[in-house]
């Protein structure tokens, strides 16, 4: 450290500082790829994290299903993305078929608006819900019966994610459905400064308040303790009268029930967001916020989902747009490096999940 | 009257036939043991019994009734429950919710509360530790509780696994101590053990398991003078 030749603040680096106090400071050239704008992530931070916490309780919802499906069969469900994005679909066409149509955004009286965003929502949940048991029931029963080796079932997942999301390509193209909004953005109180809008409401409260329900029932109920007992010791839990195939299938149908509702948040907040790849980043980010947390913990999807969402955005405002999802990524190395299990720690008994 | 019946029943792991050809009776409120050394097939037995594992060929009945080909869940419905090999405690459940896993399969869910106060009273230890996790009793206490949580589900048959594996000389006679109780209050036993010595003294009746046939069957007592018996799993030589 007192090493005369070692690493010194740049002075001049220091004085364009002070000079250009907003602008971003480049670390090479102008025609640099990476920002580090610590005036920006300041001047901004309040928003990020309010809009972090939007997008980081769609992660967690989504995450939840992975987390789900991995404490019980030790499987990423790589399909789980489409798993997601067929709710977005379902929530695309419930608009659709309501009648609305890409373009302004409709004048609704609330009660409309409640009843129509309900409609969807139980679209979303019905569809995401059925695909994620269908996908169970059709891609891995089957291996399980069979007794598949774990690498079968990996591949089996990431072969059945493509064959979900070309289904759509074949149905639908290649190009997103046209953004139709039910719902404007429009600022209902304000924080430090930053307008929280009515969407960013709804998402976080529905998103929490889905998750306490999912881990209501996991903890509570009978059923939930069959859910915990086989993914604590399947051999055991099928001793004690579990039927492990059905809590296999409830598992599924939970993770699918909370991607539709998390499909029809993302809708609401990127009404383009129907696309036939649509789910494949935001499913690897929420897999991501899943192993973050401490993949087969329900709390750590939720900590992981919400904290990659604020990481994200502060990360974006620092490095710029285009090191967004880097920021995901190198965030969950470099906590893996310290923490191998995640933040929370591994599986649905162990940390009193 | 006969209450588990296995004939001719044989379990493949692949191609290896781990016992093969076995026959066994456990009559309504006996203790029946098998005893046998390592790989023997006691295990194997056991989990083909509770359903885990399929069998080849034989055919297994309960209370008259075939249940070669039911569902294992569905066995601990019609009164079969385990206390496996290794304990099989759910390390993040605590005692109590262990206890209530035990009576999952059960229908009627009234007494649950008589039938609890009832381990208490088997296994004072566990009343003491039932806010705690299953991951972190000590052996003898996570085996109390695996024979506890067996019988919340208020068995016919309690099939226990090598009870007394890992465990204090003075937890092993407190268990097989227990054991006799349990079956004095109506619960047939099928007990599973290493320890010939304590098993063929409280069992009824048993049979001699070596390398996946039974060799060697009669009353607890008759085993406990048998020659070969003394010096193959007693150390008398």
């Amino acid at each position: 450290m007192d090493d005369p030749a070692g690493p010194r603040p740049d002075p001049h680096v220091e004085n364009e500082l002070s000079i250009h106090h907003s602008s971003a400071l480049y670390l090479a050239q102008d025609d640099s790829v990476i920002n580090f704008d610590v005036a920006g992530l300041v001047d901004q931070f309040w928003a990020n994290t309010v809009d972090g916490l939007s997008q980081g309780s769609i992660y967690a919802l989504v995450a939840l299903g992975y987390t789900l499906v991995y404490g019980v069969l030790k499987l990423i469900n790589f399909a789980h993305s489409e798993v997601f994005i067929y709710g977005a679909y379902a929530t695309w066409f419930t608009f659709y078929g309501l009648g609305f149509r890409p373009g302004p955004t409709p004048e609704l009286a609330v009660f409309e608006l409640i009843g129509f965003l309900l409609l969807a929502l139980l679209a979303a949940v019905l569809v995401s819900g059925a695909t994620a048991v269908v996908l169970e029931r059709v891609a891995y029963r089957p291996l399980r019966n069979r007794g598949a080796p774990r690498l079968v079932f990996l591949i089996t997942a990431i072969g059945a994610s493509f064959v979900l999301q070309q289904l759509i390509f074949i149905w639908r193209g290649g190009n997103p459905e046209q953004a139709i909004r039910l719902l404007r953005p429009e600022p209902v109180f304000e924080v430090f400064g930053v307008a929280i809008t009515n969407i960013t409401i709804i998402i976080v409260l529905a998103s929490i308040l889905l998750f306490f329900i999912a881990d209501t029932f996991v903890n509570r109920t009978r059923f939930g303790r069959g859910i915990r007992a086989v993914a604590q010791d399947p051999d055991t839990a099928t001793l004690m009268g579990v039927n492990k195939e059905r809590v296999i299938m409830l598992t599924f149908l939970i993770g699918g029930l909370l991607a539709g509702a998390a499909a029809l948040f993302y809708m609401m907040k990127i009404p383009q967001g129907a696309s036939y790849q649509g789910g494949f980043l935001l499913g690897l980010k929420a897999f991501t916020a899943a192993v973050l947390g401490g993949i087969g913990n329900l709390r750590g999807a939720l900590l992981g989902g919400l904290l990659l969402g604020l990481m994200e955005n502060y990360g974006q405002s620092l490095f710029g747009g285009e090191w967004r999802d880097v920021v995901a990524f190198v965030l969950l190395i470099v906590i893996l490096m310290f923490r191998p299990t995640g933040i929370l720690g591994e599986s649905l008994g162990k940390a009193r999940v | 009257m006969t209450l588990l019946e296995l004939s001719g029943v044989s379990v493949h792991y692949g191609r290896i036939k781990a016992v093969s050809d076995l026959a066994i009776s456990v009559n309504e409120g006996e203790i029946v043991t098998l005893i046998g050394a390592n790989g023997a097939g006691k295990s194997t037995t056991m989990r083909a019994i509770s359903g885990i594992r399929p069998v080849s060929s034989g055919s297994i009945t309960f209370q008259g009734e075939d249940i070669t080909r039911l569902r294992a869940d569905l066995r601990v419905v019609r009164g079969i429950s385990q206390a496996p090999e290794g304990r099989g405690i759910f390390p993040g459940m605590t005692v109590l919710e262990n206890l209530d896993m035990g009576a999952y399969a059960r229908k009627e869910r009234k007494n649950l509360a008589a039938e609890m106060d009832h381990v208490f009273t088997l296994f004072p230890r566990l009343a003491e530790r039932r806010g705690q996790m299953g991951g972190t009793l000590s052996g003898g206490e996570q085996q109390m509780l695996a024979i506890g949580r067996a019988l919340m589900a208020k068995p016919k048959l309690l099939l226990l696994d090598e009870p007394s594996m890992g465990l204090a000389p003075q937890f092993i006679q407190q268990i097989f101590r227990i054991i006799t109780e349990i079956n004095r209050e109506g619960t047939t036993v099928l007990l599973v053990e290493q320890n010939a010595q304590q098993a063929l003294s409280r069992a009824h009746r048993a049979y001699v398991l070596e390398t996946g046939s039974i060799t060697k069957t009669g009353t607890g007592k008759e085993l406990l003078a048998d020659d070969s018996i003394k010096e193959a799993y007693l150390g008398v030589a």
